[in-house]
């Protein structure tokens, strides 16, 4: 006895057994550009991570070896020298001279990367958010003057505000008027105030309250709640995604921020981990060894932070095209 | 009005630091275009045009827009291209691929100027990494100087770039690959479109924004290098490498002619806002 469903089985089965066919098929015809991919991708890949292996390896090296010919992937007598004298641990045959300074880099580059981070957001969200949920006299004229100066590359800036800095009255030997002394030049606050709010920030923090139910605030408001506990309790959290995308992108971006602190900094005592590793390049120094395990203590806390946050950096930077 | 108040005080600390940070600081730098401004002279005096006049007749000056388009025009093409090849190789159905993806992104996230020490080193025309398997097989004959070579020096920077650069535009194309609607892919087959006629007329044409928005990034990012010169080659040899953020930066910081430099800066920004109206045209015509 034939009846409909085992005829309907019976098509599935034909069915199934047509498509694993033809996915059998697919395979084979697949199997040629997978491999052709992988003899593309691989040694592409392993060229990309070529120069890390070595900065990796040299930082365990001893000086001499970092100049062997031909170069050791692999340390002969492998040392943690350059890691000691690098968060100033006595060895026998330390840098007492660097070691003073290099540990204080990474501190200085820790403070200031966190402080702009922190005053980015708090600043940014707040602007962001009168933009977006406020109705006052002269928004939107102020709006689209954060807007208009999107376009303007910071090296405009660059000059005119180390000479705002210079200025600043009554620090760093000025006097009231901004004169004598050199301002704040050559500290935190010349490093961290010019970058604790970001036109672009701004606006992409207001395009996402912008999608916040108004009535979300109004209810808080009946319920009694100031200003800024709407802003504090109700509109920060739903901003949250938005938040963490920016945060990440600031501070890897202040992390690694360079030409600012060159022009700004001139104490050893205030260079930050680029600005301090670039320099001794320049200045032609030879402690070598030391440079490599800096450069990889100044690499390892950006490569974490993009291993932890990858995906949401990933998205964030096709969503916003921050760090080209 | 009285419920109002208190939005002034939600904008005030962003808007202080704003105003005087970049609102000032634009306006004041187009006044140092107008004046002869040393930070270790008492007198700031007024010249009218001449730092303009300047401007036109200065044989650096030309030489570094040089550079910086050739370095442009060269960088970012090679960037987009190598990133667009990764991408469709990885946008495959691979073990494994997520390690591949970290690993040609590894460099982006690296602070560049760990990528510029790095990379002067391989340079090394004595100990370089470069020099050592060149001549290991036989490609070259005497070690090159890489970044002392005056017709190397600028291709060496550009490698260096790509390297440093691949990583973003795949991760851009990777991100518009999987947007494409697999039925264009089913239509162009039943058609007979092969593998080559998909990729010129399906993938490419769907990629363009992606291609449109690194091309943005990448020519605004491009005409500011600085940091790699700085480290690497400090403009040389014999000014090969001044790109105009380096040129900038001597005549503010190491000659102190604040008022010149804020004029060539504007000369930089003028060349950036004319390419972005190009693109915008660009970018209206690839949404249409």
């Amino acid at each position: 006895m034939t009846s409909p469903l085992d005829l309907s089985s019976a098509r599935d089965e034909t069915r199934t057994g047509a498509i694993r066919a033809r996915y059998r098929r697919w395979r084979r015809r697949r199997a040629l550009p997978t491999a052709l991919a992988y003899i593309l991708l691989v040694p592409g890949a392993i060229l990309f991570v070529a120069p890390f292996a070595w900065l990796v390896s040299a930082s365990f090296q001893h000086v001499g070896d970092i100049f062997s010919w031909p170069p050791q992937w692999v340390p002969e007598d492998p040392t943690l020298d350059n890691y000691k004298t690098f968060f100033g641990v006595p060895t026998e045959s330390g840098n007492a001279d660097v070691s003073a300074n290099v540990f204080r880099w990474f501190a200085n580059s820790v403070f200031v990367a966190t402080s702009i981070t922190v005053l980015q957001l708090f600043f940014n969200s707040m602007a962001a958010y009168v933009f977006a949920k406020r109705q006052f006299p002269g928004r939107d004229a102020i709006f689209l003057l954060f807007l208009a100066t999107l376009m303007v590359p910071p090296q405009i800036t660059l000059i005119p505000n180390y000479i705002v800095l210079k200025h600043i009255p009554l620090f760093g030997g000025n006097d009231i008027f901004g004169q004598g002394g050199h301002g704040w030049l050559d500290s935190y606050y010349g490093l961290i105030l010019p970058g604790a709010v970001s036109a672009f920030g701004v606006f992409l923090l207001r395009q996402y309250m912008l999608t916040i139910p108004d009535e979300l605030l109004d209810a808080a408001r009946v319920d009694g709640a100031g200003e800024f506990r709407v802003f504090w309790q109700v509109v920060l959290p739903l901003t949250g995604p938005a938040l963490a995308a920016t945060a990440i992108f600031t501070f890897m971006y202040a992390w690694e921020d360079f030409l600012w602190p060159l022009i700004i900094i001139s104490s050893p005592d205030h260079y930050t981990m680029p600005l301090g590793l670039a320099m001794f390049v320049v200045k032609n120094r030879t402690a070598w060894d030391m440079l490599m395990a800096g450069s990889v203590v100044a690499t390892i806390p950006v490569i974490v932070i993009f291993m932890i946050f990858q995906r949401r950096f990933i998205k964030g930077i096709s969503m916003t095209g921050i760090k080209g | 009005m009285l419920r109002n108040w208190n939005a002034y005080l939600f904008l005030a600390p962003g808007l202080l630091l704003f105003s005087v940070f970049t609102l000032f600081a634009m306006g004041f730098a187009l006044y140092l275009t107008f004046h002869e401004w040393s930070i270790i002279q008492p007198e700031q005096p007024f010249v009218g045009l001449d730092n303009y006049r300047e401007l036109m007749s200065d044989e650096r000056f030309r030489r570094s827009v040089y550079n910086t388009v050739y370095f442009t025009g060269a960088s970012v093409p090679l960037t987009m291209l190598v990133g667009l090849a990764v991408a469709l190789l990885l946008n495959q159905p691979l073990r494994g691929r997520g390690l591949l993806r970290v690993m040609y992104f590894l460099p982006v996230v690296t602070p560049f100027v760990v990528v510029a020490i790095i990379w002067k080193w391989l340079y090394n025309g004595d100990f370089g990494l470069f020099n050592y398997y060149l001549l290991k097989t036989n490609l070259i004959d005497e070690p090159l100087l890489w970044l002392a070579d005056k017709n190397l020096a600028m291709p060496s920077i550009i490698l260096m770039s790509v390297w440093a650069g691949v990583g973003f535009s795949m991760v851009v194309y990777l991100a518009a690959l999987q947007a494409v609607p697999e039925e264009l892919y089913d239509a162009a087959k039943v058609d007979g479109g092969g593998a080559w006629v998909r990729l010129r007329h399906v993938t490419i044409p769907m990629l363009r924004p992606a291609t449109l928005f690194l091309m943005v990034m990448g020519i605004i990012g491009s005409f500011q290098i600085f940091t790699q010169i700085f480290i690497m080659t400090q403009g040389g040899p014999v000014d090969r490498t001044t790109t105009m953020m380096f040129y900038i930066y001597e005549a503010a910081f190491k000659f102190y002619r604040m008022g010149y430099a804020s004029t060539l800066a504007y000369a930089l920004f003028a060349m950036l806002f004319i390419f972005t109206l190009i693109q915008l045209r660009l970018y209206r015509r690839a949404y249409e």
